[in-house]
């Protein structure tokens, strides 16, 4: 078929069925498919999918490489500027971004670039025999320099692995017992599975990165400390680490979880299984509040945990809801309920002080507010009652205190992101940079990434110049 | 580890993974069920203060228990703590024998429990909420208070610290509720006594929840400030997660983050209790089959 024809689509595990457990959903293309998709590109000189990379990928070259079935070549090309390929493959908003400026996409159907890149990282970790490039740092002084990195999320990895590349001595501190940030705590096993994320963590230490687990800057000791400490530069990808409620009357009602609390419970401490020792109460009706990335997560979640029920309530209309539209469908096939123009105002509790229901209000849609979207406006009236013993507050996240609270020096937004030089991400105190959801409050791991390798740059001239180092 | 001669920890430039190993280097037991473990970890112990607490984890199946800390030693590079061994997570703690690591502890988190010189201080631990008492207690001596201390427990064997309270109190009071020990009754039977005959500027308590609730209500007619150290069943410690909302005079506090210390007389304890036994069948699953071998 090759060019002109329709995107191959992505296979994907039977819906009934994987909304039982926990493996990979999406399956991946086939060689063939791999192949054939590649064919699509029509190798645009002026390559406009780039624009659309945070993390600046050579989309045209690798493609073509693919096309050679010069996979591991195409994976060191994507290598060179991210990092993480195996992830991004997976979880970035491709249509929002490289895809969104195919030409193809014009009239049909855009190049499945992210399914590509998945291909690609995944082909060259099963076929490892000798094939990575092996990134041989040109300035072997620049080793001399030491450079710490708050966080080991998307942010600090890509910060990590891109100092490390050209010759730096880069130490990651994680707050957590586990690497990976959001990518390991957020991000459900089903959409990027452990043994991908381990691999990718594996590449950025294999790069030669030290990675702390369990140093929690801010409290253990201050972002200054490791100024004065030895390291040259520090960044902090320390994340959005503070969810954020509704601030209605019986919120801390037991069987309440903010999105972080229940993903963390699941995905970092797997309390879903029968071996580990965290709890889970089985739930029957779920409901979470919100429809963004992190809600159908959480949603996804709840259905796999075995909850006979799962209902998204949202304030807004369906053409309103913030995630992927790719997302909305997966939770929607799964079974997943949406009850939408809704918000809840109050939570009924049982004598025992845990969650029986919601009150909630019918909304309708209004004239369009700052976000451009419809404002939702309560029907007067309209009160009803919504029965669930397990509520998921998923409004999103501002960003954690701890570095913001404990940094002298450190200007921040007034709702608490750290504000930085945008082109070269420094913040107010010389050799300290900052990016991704620390610095914009929740966003996606790939423009955390992009922000990494801002901050990576960023850090390479300042340390550069510094020490005059041509 | 590695130390400067001096024997602080080195550099964070040249921090080891060897240097951050939290090795157990002492372990005592309390009592049948109270154990205490001091462990290497020169970065916590460096920053440690009076009321703050670190995240526990004992290995891949478990769970991150949040434990307060008892003592920290900035020079030998060790923290300590002591732990009632009453859930799965700290039956699972308490098998770590001298020599052995912990696979994750992290902190020192929360903020650290005001300390000023308030004048005459009471400082109350209740069981093995004793050992996080007494830091603060020693910390409030050497902020110039006049500190008078109440240890309380069900029985004698339960009576934990006597005599490093007592070397640190200007008035030391003991009592069991079964009068093995000291005086027969509650701790807020002596505290009340106190309260009667002198001018108390200051109560912090430290106990399991209904002790502190008791306290709170005991000094609330008198209009002494109470300060309560809270519990809540935590999971990352960081404020991540919100796991630990508490009500505090009518608005939600993280108590990792705006805690762990708060306003006894403010605390919502019907709620705290409730959300603190949410998981009673799940968590006596958990520890029933840590004894039978491993599943929850």
């Amino acid at each position: 078929m090759a060019k002109g024809g329709p995107r191959n689509s992505m296979p994907q595990q039977d819906a009934a069925a994987r909304a039982k457990n926990f493996d990979e959903v999406a399956l991946g293309y086939s060689e063939a498919t791999a192949l054939d998709e590649a064919e699509r590109c029509l190798n645009c000189k002026t390559k406009p999918c780039v624009q659309g990379c945070p993390v600046n990928i050579d989309i045209p070259a690798f493609v073509d490489l693919m096309k050679q079935k010069d996979f591991a070549g195409a994976a060191n090309v994507i290598k060179k500027t991210n990092s993480l390929p195996a992830i991004c493959g997976r979880v970035c908003p491709q249509e929002n971004q490289c895809e969104k400026f195919c030409v193809l996409g014009k009239k049909g159907d855009a190049v499945a670039v992210g399914r590509l890149e998945r291909f690609a990282a995944d082909w060259q970790a099963a076929n490892s025999n000798g094939s990575k490039a092996s990134f041989k740092p040109e300035h072997s002084e620049l080793a001399n320099y030491k450079v710490a990195v708050v966080g080991s999320g998307p942010a600090g990895l890509t910060v990590a692995g891109d100092l490390a590349k050209i010759g730096y001595t880069v130490t990651i501190f994680e707050a957590l017992h586990k690497t990976g940030g959001v990518l390991r705590y957020g991000i459900p096993e089903f959409r990027l599975p452990r043994t991908i994320l381990d691999r990718e963590v594996e590449y950025v230490k294999s790069l030669g990165v030290t990675i702390f687990t369990d140093i929690i800057v801010g409290r253990t000791f201050k972002v200054e400390d490791l100024l004065e400490q030895g390291f040259d530069a520090v960044f902090v990808g320390s994340g959005a680490g503070a969810p954020k409620m509704l601030g209605i009357p019986g919120e801390n009602l037991s069987g309440i979880y903010s999105g972080n609390e229940w993903l963390t419970r699941i995905n970092l401490m797997r309390a879903h299984r029968r071996e580990y020792a965290t709890p889970i109460r089985m739930p029957k009706h779920v409901c979470v509040v919100g429809a963004g990335n992190t809600a159908m997560d959480c949603t996804r979640t709840a259905l796999r945990v075995g909850a006979e029920k799962v209902t998204i309530v949202y304030r807004r209309g369906r053409e309103e809801m913030p995630a992927r539209g790719e997302e909305i469908e997966n939770a929607e096939h799964e079974g997943v309920v949406f009850k939408l123009l809704t918000n809840p105002v109050k939570f009924i509790g049982d004598e025992k002080g845990a969650v029986k229901g919601m009150e909630c209000l019918q909304m309708e849609l209004g004239e369009p507010d700052a976000s451009g979207r419809r404002r939702p406006v309560a029907v007067q009236g309209s009160e009803f009652e919504i029965e669930c013993d397990t509520v998921i507050v998923a409004l999103g996240q501002n960003p954690n205190p701890l570095i913001r609270t404990t940094t002298d020096g450190l200007t921040c937004q007034s709702w608490g992101g750290i504000c930085i030089n945008e082109e070269t991400g420094m913040t107010s105190i010389p050799g300290v940079f900052a990016g991704g959801d620390a610095v914009t409050g929740e966003a996606t791991v790939i423009s955390a990434m992009g922000a990494g390798k801002v901050a990576a740059a960023g850090i390479d001239g300042y340390i550069r110049e510094k020490h005059g180092i041509s | 580890m590695s130390t400067h001669v001096d024997g602080s920890p080195c550099r964070l430039a040249d921090l080891t993974p060897d240097s951050l190993r939290n090795t157990v280097v002492r372990k005592e037991k309390l009592s049948p069920v109270l154990t205490l473990l001091e462990i290497n970890a020169p970065l916590i112990a460096r920053s440690a203060r009076a009321g703050q607490f670190v995240m526990v984890w004992s290995g891949e199946h478990s769970e991150r228990i949040p434990l307060t800390l008892s003592d920290w030693n900035a020079d030998k590079g060790t923290i300590t703590i002591i732990f009632q061994e009453v859930g799965r997570g700290t039956m699972e703690l308490g098998r770590f024998d001298i020599g052995q690591d912990i696979p994750s502890i992290s902190g020192p988190l929360g903020h650290p429990t005001e300390i000023e010189n308030y004048g005459t201080a009471v400082v109350i631990g209740g069981g093995v909420g004793t050992a996080i008492a007494r830091p603060v207690a020693l910390a409030m001596k050497n902020a110039g208070n006049h500190v008078i201390t109440i240890i309380g427990a069900r029985e004698k064997s339960l009576i934990i610290l006597e005599d490093e309270m007592r070397a640190i109190a200007d008035e030391q009071f003991i009592t069991t509720d079964d009068g093995s020990y000291g005086r027969k009754g509650l701790v807020t039977d002596a505290l009340k006594d106190i309260m009667d005959a002198q001018k108390v500027n200051i109560v912090v308590a430290i106990g399991p929840l209904p002790m502190m609730r008791f306290v709170a209500k005991t000094t609330e007619p008198y209009g002494v400030k109470t300060i309560v150290s809270l519990d809540p069943i935590m999971i990352d410690g960081t404020g991540m997660c919100g796991g630990c909302r508490v009500t505090v005079g009518g608005k939600t506090m993280f108590t990792c983050v705006d805690g762990p210390d708060f306003d006894a007389h403010q605390v919502d304890w019907d709620e705290l209790k409730s959300r603190k036994a949410f998981y009673f069948d799940e968590e006596k699953a958990a520890r029933e089959s840590l004894t039978a071998g491993g599943a929850k």
